[in-house]
């Protein structure tokens, strides 16, 4: 369980830092109003992911959805990881955006430390990003600041835990094992 | 003897009528498709208020993939949207394939077109049996399962499995289709438009169907975005969109067909785009089935492609294989796809991401069901409490994906 960015860095010979990537014409944009926005640029396996730092992933998204270079208009998902119970940052909110017009892709990431799992809702940019950010409540505890209904989705309302968390069990009540 | 006097927890309050109700609708209903539990909060018959209420089905999928190895994560896909396991099946196995950079043979590639059109259309077939059923009319049902079942037998003719066929792999196909397969498809196909002209005596010109449909359930274009609608959901409100066409896969672009679209954004032009989808889906299958070329049917990985039977008795090498991917899996480089498929329901998208061993680190599926549901309340607000049985039948949901 350790995928660090380091860790992706040595196995993808494709990504590069910020700094020396040929920025793809999704990131030009982003990166030419707003360069303390974009955190880090990796392009893998033909997909673009931005990490976005915490503070600015609204206007970030408002950005990108109004911007007419970009034009993401769709939210098509929003997902948490789990890199591990070891990893600092421990947890990542991934953002997939999609252009109805245009066609195209991009992947915004938001990495959160285990103490603090608060960011702001995008509610306000899509409303579809409700129940995504709920499952990611529910199931991983991170906490969107600024969301309309925060409550647990997929699980009773009383459960103990997050389930998707890597260290809450699969079966039973024994506590996490690295072996 | 006293006067008897009313204790005054019976006593009978002179109110003014509240006349707002919270009606529970589910998650036993027979309309809602599977356990959808709906908060209604009514004002006489009209709907003031829906909340739907989700997780009843939950079973912690994609907890377990984590648990998996890559291939044996496949049979849990089955289980999520039950009316279109090969769907799940191939935006699975393509997120594997675009983390390991496999390349699919060309045979395999029309085979996965062709099963997954063939499933598309019967998927739609049970939306359109049980919409109908829904709303009352009963005959159809029983029309769509007698197709959906011919379908199924072709499935289980190539896979072994009717409801959860896992017939793809990463890499390929799980076995070439059986002979005779093609024969039998054709005349599944050469028979099926014949059926579709019933469905549609059956229903479109009814106008107890029409005055159900048509002006419910309405979701505007700017709305459907908004809520991120995929699927026939979205194309019913005049959005052109297909992931076929807009990110195609599998060598979709090679294929000639329409995207139909119906600017209304009710549950009658849900309906129709559904109704011309199941043509499209027939013209794409006999386009697949046309091109089917001998050919191999597994890409050319053998640390990651259980090799054939045949030359397990005569390689060593392919015994090791074999030995090595069944008991221990496959190790997949690390990083993160998002992959996205047109399922039958709308933008079926896996979120895979590896840290380089055996086991996926993260599965996550965005099923078209959870968000096209998520819209319930916009479409329903306004609408009356027997409408709300057609949104949902319109909206095509299977709590399997939804609840995970």
């Amino acid at each position: 369980m350790t995928s660090g960015p380091d860790n992706i860095e040595q196995q993808s010979p494709e990504q590069t830092p910020s700094s020396e990537a040929a920025p793809s014409p999704l990131v030009a944009a982003l990166q030419r109003e707003h360069p303390e926005w974009v955190g880090e640029v990796i392009v893998a396996f033909g997909e673009t992911t931005i990490v976005v730092p915490r503070e600015n992933i609204v206007d970030a998204c408002l950005f990108l959805k109004t911007s007419p270079e970009t034009r993401f208009d769709f939210l098509s998902d929003i997902c948490g990881v789990d890199r591990g119970v070891e990893e600092e940052p421990r947890f990542e909110v991934n953002y997939h955006l999609f252009s109805t017009t245009k066609y195209h892709r991009v992947r915004l990431k938001v990495v959160l430390n285990e103490e603090d799992t608060h960011v702001p809702s995008v509610t306000g940019i899509w409303r579809t990003a409700n129940w995504h950010e709920r499952e990611t409540f529910d199931l991983f505890g991170v906490i969107f600041d600024g969301h309309p209904d925060l409550r647990r989705i997929l699980l009773p309302d009383d459960w103990q835990g997050h389930a998707l968390r890597k260290d809450f069990p699969l079966r039973g009540y024994e506590p996490y094992s690295l072996k | 003897m006293s006067s008897t006097t009313i204790p005054p927890q019976f006593e009978i309050v002179d109110r003014p009528l509240d006349t707002q109700m919270t009606l529970s609708m589910g998650p036993q209903h027979p309309s809602t498709h599977g356990v959808l539990r709906l908060e209604l909060v009514l004002d006489g018959e009209m709907v003031v208020k829906a909340t739907p209420d989700i997780g009843y089905l939950h079973t912690g999928m994609e907890k377990l993939f984590e648990y998996k190895k890559y291939q044996q994560g496949i049979v849990i896909t089955d289980r999520m949207d039950y009316l279109n396991p090969l769907g799940n099946n191939l935006a699975y196995v393509m997120a594997g394939e675009k983390l390991l950079g496999l390349e699919i043979p060309e045979r395999a590639q029309t085979i996965r077109v062709l099963m997954c059109e063939l499933q598309r259309i019967a998927s739609h077939l049970v939306w359109l049996g049980t919409h109908a059923l829904d709303i009352g009319a009963m005959t159809v049902f029983f029309y769509c399962f007698r197709e959906r079942e011919k379908i199924l037998n072709l499935i289980e003719a190539a896979s072994g499995g009717r409801l959860t066929p896992s017939y793809f792999r990463i890499g390929g196909l799980m076995m070439d289709l059986p002979a005779g397969f093609e024969n039998r498809c054709k005349q599944f196909l050469d028979y099926f438009p014949s059926a579709l002209d019933e469905f549609h005596k059956l229903l479109s010109g009814n106008k107890i169907f029409q005055r159900r449909t048509q002006g419910i359930g309405r979701i505007s274009a700017e709305d459907a975005i908004d809520w991120g609608l995929s699927g026939p959901c979205l194309r019913g409100s005049g959005i052109n969109l297909d992931i076929r066409r807009a990110n195609p896969y599998s060598g979709y672009e090679k294929y000639d067909f329409e995207v139909p679209t119906e600017p209304d954004g009710d549950v009658w032009a849900r309906y129709m785009v559904r109704m011309r989808e199941m043509k499209e889906s027939h013209n794409i299958s006999t386009q697949a089935l046309s091109r089917l070329q001998p050919g191999p049917i597994k890409a050319d990985a053998p640390k990651v492609v259980l090799p054939d039977r045949e030359a397990m008795k005569s390689h060593m090498d392919a015994l090791i294989h074999h030995f090595l991917i069944v008991a221990e899996g496959f190790d997949v480089p690390a990083g993160e796809v998002y992959h996205p498929i047109e399922a039958s329901k709308g933008e079926l998208g896996v979120y895979m991401r590896s840290d380089g061993g055996p086991k996926p680190n993260r599965v996550h599926f965005r099923g078209p069901s959870f968000v096209n549901l998520s819209a319930l309340p916009v479409m329903s607000e306004g609408e009356m409490v027997a409408d709300i049985v057609a949104i949902i039948g319109s909206l095509d949901i299977v709590l399997g994906e939804i609840d995970r």
